[in-house]
């Protein structure tokens, strides 16, 4: 293991939290002030009391706990874990944004980092004048972006459009020449987060297409980080499996993946999830048969929510989208619920059958969306879930899945040659 | 093989001054962004950069020459005195205040990728330059105007340039550097520039403070550079001691603010 490229060896990161319900991370100079002025006139009888309520209101949170791992050149490595797992906080680490607490990484080679699409775009520019400008923040130089920069515009599809300011452009137009940019880079070790959540389904492949080419015929190290688990699949050779900040499984792919699905399924998000959705509700279970569920079977949604104050629903639906983010069905509530009151902290339960399960294989998410005469809230991708092949019954092996489309009909059928 | 990298807790970077070299076309093309969003956005654009300070002029000629009375030290008209000091303490007061605020206004680009972050407020207090040389065209009418010929020493300007770019430069590291953690900072700002107006030279000439006074005075570093453009334009005395103190102090604030600014450099994407 001695030719590495990247070597991590008990990483830590510790950040300060404080409970005083502070949202942002810096400090106000009027606070600070008001604190050091109130702590000198309450002196000294308050000062034992200060400090201990210091001590109770901040609190460090350890985002990610003695990593250690190694990173071959030309690896593809998919990074996966759930929200609040650590993986951006690695991905920062690793592109050196921020600084680790504690252990030590080793890089060798250019490291650029794609943590966000079009970073440093500026609306007033043009789509040519930002081309140069994002391409120099991800770290190409100028003469390599002039080399690119034909390959670049073609890739994203605006030639018509480059001398126009980004701010005129659509919101499909700015991302493909945002992710244009940052495909074309060529540094020894790429790293990618979450960015190809946007644009379209196509672009996307498009995207993951070049950098597996420039990864596997050049020898390019890629770090992606997806909840796109048939992304992650088929683009990476490796994967590392996080938890609340500790590496739980690395290795191939495959397996990693199946653990992470494994552990998705015994401690799921089933009980107590204590999601907030908005300032609506906290969703105190959103217990679903199982998360992992074969198609065409029948399976239960139970909901149970905490309302946050009082309203009187005008609309409320559950929605199915794909792992791309596209809607696949909205189960509309509003026969059973519209006009209902609810009223702060009563439970809120609700019950949907779904007497099958008409998805074809992949991993989904439920999403909700709520109304009320005071409120509102939608959140497409709450939860997630994975739907595994109906079993065959019949010893006819199915189309690859592309073929298949979206959902599975419910039906039975037959043939009759001759006459009737 | 390339040359490793290695990052622990603590000590980034190990050869920053090295690899702010390295991210130089980065500095470029940043500055380059600035400028070109500072001019495209606005209506007037450029005109802005003459507008304000031959206003200010006409104001302050009017003020302490009619009004006040004050004495001229050298052979050149008061109004022309007044630009040759509103000239450089534009410069300052419009790149101190672009440098403090720079952090924060690319907040995203620090969230979102690694570079030298002093490459910010320097590239800010660049964009000042050009605004700078934009104003300047003003004097070299003024010239025409009053038929006032230069004196050769103003071809040592650029030395005074310098010293009011690093000036700006380095309080602007320590400025920004504070206005990350403590976000209110910024409404301080445009009162220290207020505030430093009127302990600067611009309206008047150094030659009118007592000089029981002068040493004092003089700790303002920008009073050793309006006095140095006073000597490069118009050939008023040449002023050693704050040419001096100007020297010291902008090195003293430099280093200030660079260390200020390394030191808080580390924990910037966390804070911001």
């Amino acid at each position: 293991m001695s030719d590495a490229i990247i070597k991590v060896r008990d990483l830590g990161k510790s950040y300060l939290i404080s409970h005083e319900g502070q949202k942002e991370n810096y400090t106000a100079l009027r606070d600070v002030i008001t604190n050091q002025a109130k702590k000198f006139f309450s002196f000294p009888k308050n000062l034992r009391v200060d400090n201990e309520f210091k001590k109770a209101t901040t609190e460090e949170f350890w985002a990610l706990k003695d990593l250690s791992f190694d990173i071959q050149q030309g690896d593809r490595v998919g990074i996966i874990g759930r929200n609040g797992a650590g993986k951006s906080t690695l991905l920062k680490i690793l592109s050196r944004i921020t600084e680790p607490t504690k252990g030590e990484i080793r890089i060798k080679g250019r490291v650029a980092s794609l943590l966000e699409v079009g970073t440093g775009f500026h609306p007033e520019l043009t789509g040519r004048e930002n081309i140069y400008l994002n391409g120099a923040i991800l770290g190409m130089s100028r003469a390599e972006i002039r080399l690119k920069f034909d390959e670049i515009v073609d890739f994203a599809e605006v030639e018509k459009f480059l001398d126009t300011p980004v701010k005129r452009y659509s919101s499909g137009m700015y991302v493909r020449l945002a992710f244009a940019v940052a495909a074309h880079l060529e540094p020894e070790i790429l790293i990618v987060d979450e960015v190809l959540a946007v644009g379209d389904a196509q672009f996307q492949k498009k995207c993951l297409g070049k950098m597996e080419d420039v990864s596997k015929s050049e020898g390019r190290t890629v770090l992606f980080v997806s909840h796109n688990l048939t992304a992650v699949n088929s683009f990476c050779n490796k994967a590392i499996y996080l938890k609340q900040g500790n590496l739980i499984n690395q290795g191939n792919t495959f397996d990693v993946l199946k653990s992470y699905q494994k552990s998705y399924k015994s401690n799921g998000v089933k009980n107590n999830i204590r999601i907030n959705f908005g300032n609506v509700f906290v969703i105190e279970k959103f217990d679903f048969f199982s998360y992992e569920v074969q198609a065409l079977k029948p399976n239960t949604i139970i909901i149970e929510l905490k309302p946050l104050h009082d309203d009187t629903i005008k609309a409320f639906a559950v929605f199915i989208a794909n792992d791309i983010g596209q809607r696949i069905s909205l189960i509309d509530l509003r026969d059973c619920c519209f006009d209902r009151i609810i009223t702060k902290d009563k439970l809120v339960t609700i019950k949907i059958e779904i007497e099958s399960l008409s998805l074809i294989e992949g991993d989904y998410y439920f999403g909700l969306y709520y109304e009320g005469l005071v409120t509102k809230h939608g959140n497409e991708s709450l939860i997630p879930f994975t739907v595994t092949e109906q079993k065959i019954t019949s010893g006819i092996l199915p189309y690859n899945i592309e073929h298949r489309g979206f959902v599975i009909l419910n039906t039975k059928h037959k043939i009759q040659i001759g006459d009737i | 093989m390339q040359e490793e990298i290695i990052i622990t807790a603590g000590r980034t970077e190990k050869n920053y001054w090295a690899d702010l070299w390295r991210y130089r076309e980065l500095f470029y093309i940043l500055s380059w962004r600035d400028i070109k969003v500072r001019y495209k956005q606005t209506v007037i654009g450029a005109a802005w950069s003459i507008i304000r300070p031959v206003l200010t002029t006409i104001i302050f000629t009017i003020i302490f020459s009619k009004v006040a009375k004050l004495p001229v030290p050298g052979l050149a008209p008061y109004a022309l005195m007044v630009y040759a000091g509103m000239l450089p303490w534009q410069f300052f007061s419009n790149a101190l205040s672009e440098a403090s605020n720079s952090l924060i206004g690319n907040a995203n680009l620090i969230s979102k990728v690694y570079f030298p972050r002093m490459i910010i407020p320097a590239s800010s207090v660049i964009t000042g330059l050009v605004d700078f040389a934009i104003s300047f065209i003003i004097l070299l009418v003024m010239f025409i105007w009053y038929r006032f010929l230069p004196p050769l020493q103003i071809l040592l300007l650029p030395l005074f340039i310098l010293i009011a770019f690093f000036c700006a430069f380095g309080i602007g590291l320590y400025l920004t550097a504070v206005n990350v953690k403590y976000r209110d900072f910024r409404y301080i700002i445009p009162f220290i520039v207020q505030f430093g107006l009127y302990v600067t030279p611009v309206g008047f000439s150094s030659s009118v403070i007592d000089k029981k006074y002068s040493f004092w005075f003089g700790l303002n570093p920008m009073v050793g550079v309006i006095d140095g453009f006073r000597w490069c334009l118009l050939g008023e005395p040449f002023q050693i001691i704050s040419f001096m103190q100007a020297i010291i102090i902008t090195l003293l604030f430099l280093w200030l603010g660079v260390a200020y600014f390394r030191k808080m450099e580390r924990t910037f994407a966390d804070n911001i």
